[in-house]
């Protein structure tokens, strides 16, 4: 199966080194990053263009750009793993919107447009009879879309919570296994990068409120946007808090929950019993999924990473690549 | 609540079964021999939760099964829910928080535990709350957060069993 790789980060070429790494019978015929990009029906030099872009050149040509990939390439799935923006989603949202209506297949590891277009973008995809899939969106190398989608099949999900946010969770971690202050465990969080110069995405719930919104509106077919998540974010927590939860054999997790009945979207931390499953260490996801015919289930794993959440991108690209004929 | 009743043959299967057409649930059943051993009556005494206004129905109930009920105990807080509020708590008035929920009359602040790291800094606080019902409850947890909105407070809810 031929793909075409959109941004060549810290994901892109987690899935380009798993390709050269395993037999996975991809063919990456094309590949861009913010300034160049090559298009190559034969298949591109994957090491080489990894090689180019550890030495901190663009990975191909400055003539051929982005959406020259996305509009003239030969792929059966066009895979965007550009930056995240939730303001307007693009370039990627028009980047998407392009390959579905070339007949093309997308994956994306990118929130925004699937945050704010789905609706539009499921109907696009199935009025080209072609699959839309973004399971690395949400909990990294989590397979929870997955599960809720195919395994869960049948079932109705009457909650759904968990830790969304790894850096949120390694800085909580933190204050309570050493009487951190918040400022103290976001710095070592930023010198280990679990957290970007300007964490305010992450640290204000921003990033776990984007996660709710795509599930409530994938999986669980509510109509939301981010505005309608209630949202509390970290970054007034005090050591002396995590210990008055401490003498209570407690903990505050930062816990996204969305309840489709009650109407119920939020963000917010919470005291949580040390012995929950969802009390997960350091920058580990977890979700519990509470249904009425399987009970409940949680998920724990890494939710970013270049290779895990690779990992999420080639388990939706397989997933095409075993329902779909080759060709468009 | 607690109904004490004698426990004379049948009379306590008699007595389970109007609890639960009313809609309560059995906390626990006591006997207590308190009387000399001798008469072999035994008192029963059975703890139990009842939704609002489903007393009055439950006793007439209980009196067509031929259950005589002794005595009535008093009505208790049964639902608890620790949160944590961090704040400039002093400042905004700790003990107006408090009574806020305390002048409800079926919630109150029953555990307060209170650290201050420096002056100016913000405070954080342990409140525990007990109610006799979880409609109580869920009011009290209204007006611990309209307080805090006001007071430019954070509660953090516990994640389970409000
Ligand atoms: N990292 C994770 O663990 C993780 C987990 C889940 C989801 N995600 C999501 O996956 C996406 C990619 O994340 P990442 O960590 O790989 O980001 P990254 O390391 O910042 O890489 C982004 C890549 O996209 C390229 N790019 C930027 N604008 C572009 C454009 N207009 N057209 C084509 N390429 C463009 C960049 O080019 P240059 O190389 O030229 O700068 C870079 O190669 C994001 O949406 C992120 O939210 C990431």
């Amino acid at each position: 199966m031929r793909i075409a790789i959109l941004g060549f980060g810290s994901v892109g070429r987690g899935i380009a080194r798993a390709i050269l790494a395993k037999n996975l019978d991809l063919t990456v015929t094309g590949l861009a990053d913010s300034r160049s990009g090559i298009i190559d029906p034969a298949g591109i030099d994957i090491a080489a263009a990894l090689a180019k872009k550890e030495e901190g050149g663009p990975c191909g040509s400055r003539d051929v750009s982005p959406a020259d990939v996305v509009a003239k390439a030969d792929y059966d799935v066009l895979v965007e793993v550009t930056p995240t923006n939730v303001d307007d989603g693009e370039p990627a949202l028009g980047h998407i919107r392009g390959a579905l209506r070339r007949h093309k297949h997308v994956v994306t590891s990118n929130k925004g447009p699937i945050a704010l277009a789905y609706p539009e973008l499921r109907d696009l995809a199935a009025a080209n009879g072609v699959f839309l899939r973004y399971e690395a969106t949400v909990c990294g190398a989590i397979p929870l879309i997955h599960a809720m989608q195919e395994g869960l099949a049948g079932n109705t999900i009457s909650r759904l919570y968990g830790v969304f946010n790894g850096t949120c969770n390694y800085i909580l971690t933190r204050m309570a296994e050493d009487s951190l202050t918040y400022e103290q465990a976001l710095a070592e969080a930023r010198e280990l990068g679990y957290a970007e110069a300007d964490p305010t995405y992450d640290v204000e719930g921003i990033d776990a409120a984007i996660k709710l919104v795509i599930l409530a509106n994938a999986i669980l077919d509510m109509r939301t946007t981010l505005d309608d998540v209630e949202r509390t974010g970290i970054t007034l927590l005090t050591p002396e808090a995590l210990r008055l939860a401490e003498d209570q054999d407690c903990t505050i997790r930062l816990i996204g929950e969305v309840v489709p009945e009650a109407g119920v979207l939020r963000v917010s931390p919470r005291i949580v019993s040390k012995v929950h499953p969802l009390v997960v260490e350091g920058t580990l996801n977890a979700v519990t999924v509470g249904t009425d015919l399987a009970g409940d289930l949680t998920f724990i794993g890494k939710g970013a990473g270049s290779t895990e959440t690779a990992s999420a991108v080639i388990g939706d690209l397989l997933y095409i690549r075993d329902r779909h004929v080759q060709g468009s | 609540m607690k109904l004490e009743m004698r426990d004379q043959p049948g009379q306590l299967v008699a007595a389970l079964q109007p609890i639960s057409a009313v809609g309560g649930n059995i906390i626990a059943v006591i006997h207590q021999r308190e009387t000399p051993a001798a008469t072999e009556v035994l008192d029963v005494q059975i703890v139990l939760e009842l939704p609002e206004g489903r007393l009055e129905k439950l006793l007439e109930l209980l009196r067509e099964q031929g259950v005589s009920v002794v005595r009535i105990g008093e009505q208790r807080l049964l639902y608890e829910c620790t949160l944590i509020t961090i704040g400039h708590l002093m400042h905004t008035d700790l003990s107006d928080t408090v009574d806020r929920i305390d002048t409800t009359g079926s919630a109150e602040v029953t555990d307060l535990s209170l650290a201050m790291p420096a002056i100016n800094a913000p405070s954080s606080a342990r409140i525990t709350i007990r109610s006799t019902t979880r409609e109580e409850m869920k009011k009290a947890i209204r007006i611990l957060r309209s307080v805090a909105e006001q007071k430019d407070l954070l509660i953090i809810e516990p994640l389970e069993g409000v």
